[in-house]
């Protein structure tokens, strides 16, 4: 199949970028996007050009390494599916595709494609732990769970740290991502002991690294490859109002 | 012969023994002494939070942009533990005889004593951590069993145990950047061990963004860097996991042991074309349920479904009776290969088997299969574009873990004194096949519980002096900065990647799930002919000074060619079959491997001479606890 790519270059953090038009008619509808791109590397360094800058690494959806946005779709056209993920079965024979690098204030773009997600470590790095020393563990069936609030606890926990909750967010707020932090540890009673401080401290730091704040409109969650709820989001609130 | 130093004493003892009497440093002295760690995975990770909880002071590095993103994150199945919460007969005894026994007596005993001991309190830390393992409804923690073993001892989360391991490990380490003295280096590369009067001293690290590189000085370096599977190109491994730190290491005079013992996981996606950049694991979970068949004619391409039941060869549980779709990975990939090459390979590339769960459905309901393994068959589709519910998986045997790497003795340390090497990067555990859900385990166990005593025993020997800047470090600086700048002025024709590719393809041809003394020795060959076209006609585009994956890239794929050579050479070098390594000139009259305890019953660890020469060194394996006996999973 072939298609037409509209990609962001970029050459530096500090340079100014544009799309630029490549062709490729040489292509396999089981192609991931990545390999799509490894594959116009391959013509591009041959060519004597610079490859396109794009960053993935597991290419099955749990790193949480790529993403970008294709024809103005977070990560991918497909639901909840991330960039790597996504195969050109996806896109029509012929089609035109603009690639471009998430876009949030707090994830300045490194080069083409790359962004610096550095800020989600420094929010977890404000609480997002419980704290818990090697060898202070109690026997681990002594802290009993029910098998509910274990899935719950779950579904907020699968959280892959991908970013794409604040690129789709007209307000690039990172609140889907903290809250489903807040509410994974929250749930558990072992996690209960420094729920304030962590809500407090962690909504602080997200606060500081420029994200915007969340109005609700659910743009997060229809995007996010692993179907975190907005139901954290609540869950976040409701702590910081306890605190 | 290699001293492991394994503590005197019954093997139950051993561990406590040695605890008892490592020696130990005052807490306030602790602050005075620095340990850099190479990889934040679980090995990494868990070690670096450990050690700074402890008060030492800690240097992380990850080529990653975070912690969380490291390998471990892809692990689904799930972790063992001893902990015989289901009453089926688990004892700390049986997971050691089982490990043991499905790394085919080629492990050393003390190490995996150890690491099913360790196994109980790591579930406890995983759980205090706030890492949401499956619960049974009565609140209890849940178990399943998995390939090679016939007890539930494998604790998971979902299909992504890993994952949450990880995050785990990975909010300590955040947590310790926070309130300790650990610093956290994201986006570096390790290019080179610096070695200070024969001990491990520091690193050489490039900064990936920049293309800064500098000189890191500390007490010890610890390497827990993960494996190299990925030299196979095709593999279950992310893009980016490589060899460059151990095989520098290796380079700097760290023995390599075992390098050729390769796990092939039998439950990856087969390969749909030569534009693909990795095999998709399913994880092996998916065996408790799924039955795996091949048309019982060669060549049937009918649509699976329209194949009776009495043309189906359900070759796993025909040939082994008593474990069926369990057997071992080494066995059922083996098996599956067999099927492959005679013509009964599936799909469209015929490179596949299937694995069905119609049975367990019509058994079960849909909705039960559905909650235990929903989010592999989701992956499946998005994958595949195919409804497993609906027609059967294919699945292949693909590169997946190292079970080889750094030779390591009972404390975990390399021949090189100071160097210490953890998790999947180091030969330890797991003989010449590893048992499924025991590398989470050590990744976890290496790093939470047996690296802090074994290097605070280390450390407690030597003064604290990190902060001397060394004319060994000088050296090695300039040596790695004109490695590089070497790689940038060949200005051939071919890139890294296409170099990996053929060097993948002659890896999974020559010295793949079949070894034969012939097609190695073509290896050698091809090898050495492939490693002289790099260094005349590789290409990189652009320079060291900014953001380059291809410099990235090229660096890594050097690194896998010299490694490469070591791999044929160590599977030449064994003269028998044993787990994962199958010489087709060693095999029983029924086609399973044939170990050869008299002539082989030791660890092949490698040193590197000048000119690409490799010279044998041996660790004699005793089985004290374990008698010998044939491995057989009929
Ligand atoms: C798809 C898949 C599924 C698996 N499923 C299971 C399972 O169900 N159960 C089980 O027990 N095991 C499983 N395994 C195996 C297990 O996940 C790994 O063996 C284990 O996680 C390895 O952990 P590690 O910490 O040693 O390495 P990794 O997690 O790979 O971490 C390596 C770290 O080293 C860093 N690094 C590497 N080189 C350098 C360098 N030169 N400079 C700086 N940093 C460097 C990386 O950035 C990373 O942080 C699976 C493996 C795969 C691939
Ligand atoms: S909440 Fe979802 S979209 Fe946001 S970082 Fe996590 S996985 Fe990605
Ligand atoms: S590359 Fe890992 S999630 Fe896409």
């Amino acid at each position: 199949m072939n298609l037409t790519l509209n990609i962001w270059r970029q050459e530096s953090a500090s340079a100014k970028g544009k799309f630029e038009k490549y062709y490729l008619d040489d292509l396999d509808s089981h192609m991931s996007v990545p390999e799509m791109l490894d594959h116009l590397n391959e013509k591009l360094i041959k060519e004597g050009k610079d490859p396109i800058a794009f960053d993935s690494d597991c290419r099955e959806g749990i790193c949480g390494q790529c993403g970008f946005v294709i024809n103005g779709h977070i990560h991918s056209p497909e639901k909840h599916a991330t960039t790597c993920q996504t195969h050109l079965r996806s896109f029509i024979d012929g089609e035109e595709l603009y690639l471009e690098p998430f876009r949030a204030k707090a994830f300045p773009i490194k080069k083409d494609l790359c962004i610096d997600r550095k800020a989600f470590d420094r929010i977890i790095a404000k609480g997002g732990y419980i704290s818990v020393n090697t060898g202070q563990a109690p026997e681990a069936n002594s802290i009993l769970l029910s098998h509910e609030t274990a899935e719950s606890a779950f579904d907020a926990a699968a959280c892959i740290g991908c970013g794409a909750c604040v690129a789709s967010c007209k307000n690039a707020s990172a609140a889907l991502f903290t809250g489903a932090k807040i509410a994974h540890l929250a749930m558990l009673p072992q996690g209960k002991m420094e729920a304030e401080k962590r809500v407090k401290n962690m909504v602080a730091q997200m606060d500081a690294e420029g994200f915007g704040s969340c109005t609700f409109t659910k743009a997060c969650e229809a995007v996010c490859p692993q179907h975190i709820s907005i139901a954290h989001i609540v869950t976040m609130n409701r702590e910081y109002w306890k605190a | 012969m290699l001293n492991s130093k394994v503590p005197l004493g019954p093997i139950k003892d051993k561990w406590t023994q040695y605890k008892a009497q490592a020696k130990l440093i005052n807490p306030s002295n602790r602050r005075k002494y620095k340990v850099i760690v190479v990889g934040t995975g679980l090995a990494g990770s868990s070690v670096a939070a450990s050690l700074s909880e402890l008060g030492f002071q800690v240097d992380a590095f990850t080529f990653h942009e975070s912690p969380r993103r490291a390998h471990s994150v892809a692990a689904q199945g799930g972790i063992n533990a001893a902990k015989d919460y289901k009453n089926d007969g688990d004892s700390v005894w049986r997971m050691f005889y089982d490990t043991v026994k499905g790394g085919d007596f080629r492990s050393r005993e003390a190490n995996v004593y150890r690491m099913a001991e360790c196994s109980l309190a790591l579930i406890d830390q995983a759980v205090a951590q706030g890492v949401p393992f499956a619960r049974e409804y009565s609140g209890y923690l849940s178990n399943r069993s998995f390939g090679g073993v016939q007890v539930s001892r494998t604790f998971y989360a979902r299909g992504q145990t890993g994952q949450q391991l990880l995050q785990g490990a990975y909010q300590a380490l955040i947590r310790q950047s926070e309130v300790g003295q650990l610093k956290l280096h994201t986006r570096h590369e390790m290019l080179d061990l610096v070695m200070d009067k024969g001990k491990a001293k520091g690193i050489i690290s490039r900064n990936l963004d920049t293309g800064e590189m500098k000189i890191h000085m500390a007490d010890a370096v610890i390497l827990a860097t993960g494996g190299y599977g990925k030299i196979y190109y095709l593999s279950t491994l992310a893009m980016n996991c490589n060899a460059t730190a151990i095989w520098r290491a290796h380079l700097r005079g760290a023995y390599f042991a075992a390098p050729s013992w390769t796990q092939f996981h039998p439950t990856s996606l087969p390969q749909l074309g030569e534009y693909q950049s990795k095999l998709t694991l399913m994880s092996e979970s998916l065996r408790n349920d799924g039955r795996i068949w091949v048309p019982l004619k060669a060549g049937d391409s009918r649509e699976p479904n329209s194949i009776p039941e009495t043309e189906r060869d359900y070759y796993l549980e025909r040939k082994y009776p008593s474990f069926g779709n369990l057997a071992p990975r080494d066995i059922s990939s083996r098996a599956a290969k067999e099927q492959i090459d005679n013509g009964h390979g599936v799909g469209p590339l015929k490179n596949g088997v299937y694995l069905d769960f119609k049975d367990a459905i019509q058994r079960e309901g849909k909705g039960v299969i559905q909650k235990r393994y929903g989010n592999l068959f989701d992956m499946y589709k998005k994958i595949t574009g195919m409804d497993a519910y609906e027609t059967p998986m294919m699945i292949s045997p693909s590169a997946h873990f190292s079970m080889g790497g750094l030779w390591v003795d009972y404390e975990l340390m390399s021949n090189i004194e100071g160097l210490f090497v953890l998790g999947e990067a180091n030969f330890a555990d797991h003989g010449a096949n590893r048992l499924g859900a025991n590398s989470l385990l050590q990744a976890c166990v290496d790093g939470y519980f047996i690296a802090p005593h074994t290097i605070m025993n280390y450390l407690a020997g030597i003064n604290p002096n990190s902060s001397e800047s060394s004319q060994a470090g000088e050296k090695s600086l300039h040596e790695s900065k004109d490695k590089i700048q070497r790689l940038l002025k060949i200005k051939g024709h071919k890139t890294a990647e296409e170099f990996h590719k053929a060097l993948g393809k002659i890896l999974y041809q020559k010295c793949g799930l079949l070894r034969e003394k012939k097609k190695l020795l073509e290896a050698k060959e091809a090898l050495k002919v492939l490693q002289e076209e790099f260094y005349q006609n590789l290409l990189v585009p652009g320079d060291a000074e900014a953001i380059n994956f291809e410099l990235e890239k090229a660096g890594r794929v050097e690194d896998y060619l010299g490694l490469a050579q070591l791999i044929v050479e160590d599977a030449l070098q064994r003269e028998e079959s044993c787990g994962a390594h199958f010489r087709v000139e060693h095999q029983t009259a029924e086609g399973e491997a044939q170990r050869n305890d008299e002539a082989f019953k030791y660890v092949s660890v490698w040193e590197s001479l000048p000119e690409g020469k490799f010279y044998l060194h041996k660790e004699e394996l005793e089985f004290e606890a374990i008698p010998l006996t044939e491995r057989s999973y009929k």
